[in-house]
């Protein structure tokens, strides 16, 4: 099982802010979990249509798009950060 | 040495407490502290109205990991004896302090760049989001390119 989280935008968007779910095989990557996202619904396919602009986090740490998720806990989507 | 709270900060004692060892007494191989405050300004434009809040949401665990990252790497790249970075996060009002960063030193070259490196790399990679809410609503504030141009310069090749 592996943690998705969401935040800020991402998570008004989706509707949730957390979930544990079970990534298909097929899922290798950063980008390849979001093409999966969107396919789970309108709320999801809303939420990443503009994946250019969502940045990820492998296990609490920045991940590109290309990064592998093999072995995962957690991965987490939000908008590019705003802090300080 | 890193914090997030929502509660705010007191820069004195912040400072104060920077200066002194484990044992209460003044450290005598600091020359030179720098200090940069972040503060909540009113975005609104004038006469827009006086309702207006800033909320910090952040992301747990990566926040700390994060602001531990860059804090670590200043100090490989600088000659610190002690930093610190506080930020809050919650629900802010105009004028209220939302982040601190303190850099110490033996000379001041290395206080200033360090903290200025701080906050830039703070405002690329530290997992925290602005909400801004006036009369109109609220809206997430957009990271700016002129932050991301900021880090960028501090890239080692």
């Amino acid at each position: 099982m592996t943690r998705l989280l969401y935040f800020a935008w991402v998570k008004e968007k989706t509707g949730i802010a957390s979930e544990d779910v079970e990534l298909p095989e097929s899922v290798g990557t950063v980008a390849d979990v979001i093409a999966w996202l969107k396919t789970r619904g309108p709320e999801f396919e809303n939420a990443f249509a503009q994946s250019e602009t969502i940045r990820a986090a492998v296990d609490q740490t920045h991940a590109r798009a290309d990064a592998s998720v093999a072995g995962a806990k957690e991965i987490a989507f939000f908008p590019p950060v705003t802090g300080g | 040495m890193i914090r997030i709270q929502d509660g705010d900060f007191n820069i004195g004692e912040e400072i104060a407490a920077l200066r002194v060892d484990p044992a209460g007494k003044l450290r005598n191989d600091i020359g030179a502290i720098v200090t940069f405050t972040g503060t909540v300004r009113d975005t609104l434009p004038e006469g827009a109205g006086e309702i207006f809040t800033l909320t910090l949401e952040h992301y747990p665990g990566m926040t700390e990991k994060e602001l531990t990252r860059i804090e670590e790497e200043a100090h490989a790249r600088w000659p610190l004896q002690a930093s610190l970075i506080v930020h809050r996060v919650g629900t802010l009002l105009p004028g209220d302090n939302i982040v601190l960063v303190i850099t110490a030193s033996a000379h001041r070259e290395a206080a200033f760049e360090a903290a200025r490196f701080l906050m830039d790399y703070l405002k690329t990679s530290a997992p925290f989001w602005k909400r801004e809410k006036g009369p109109d609503g609220e809206h997430w504030v957009e990271a700016k390119e002129t932050d991301d141009q900021a880090a960028a310069r501090w890239r080692q090749e």
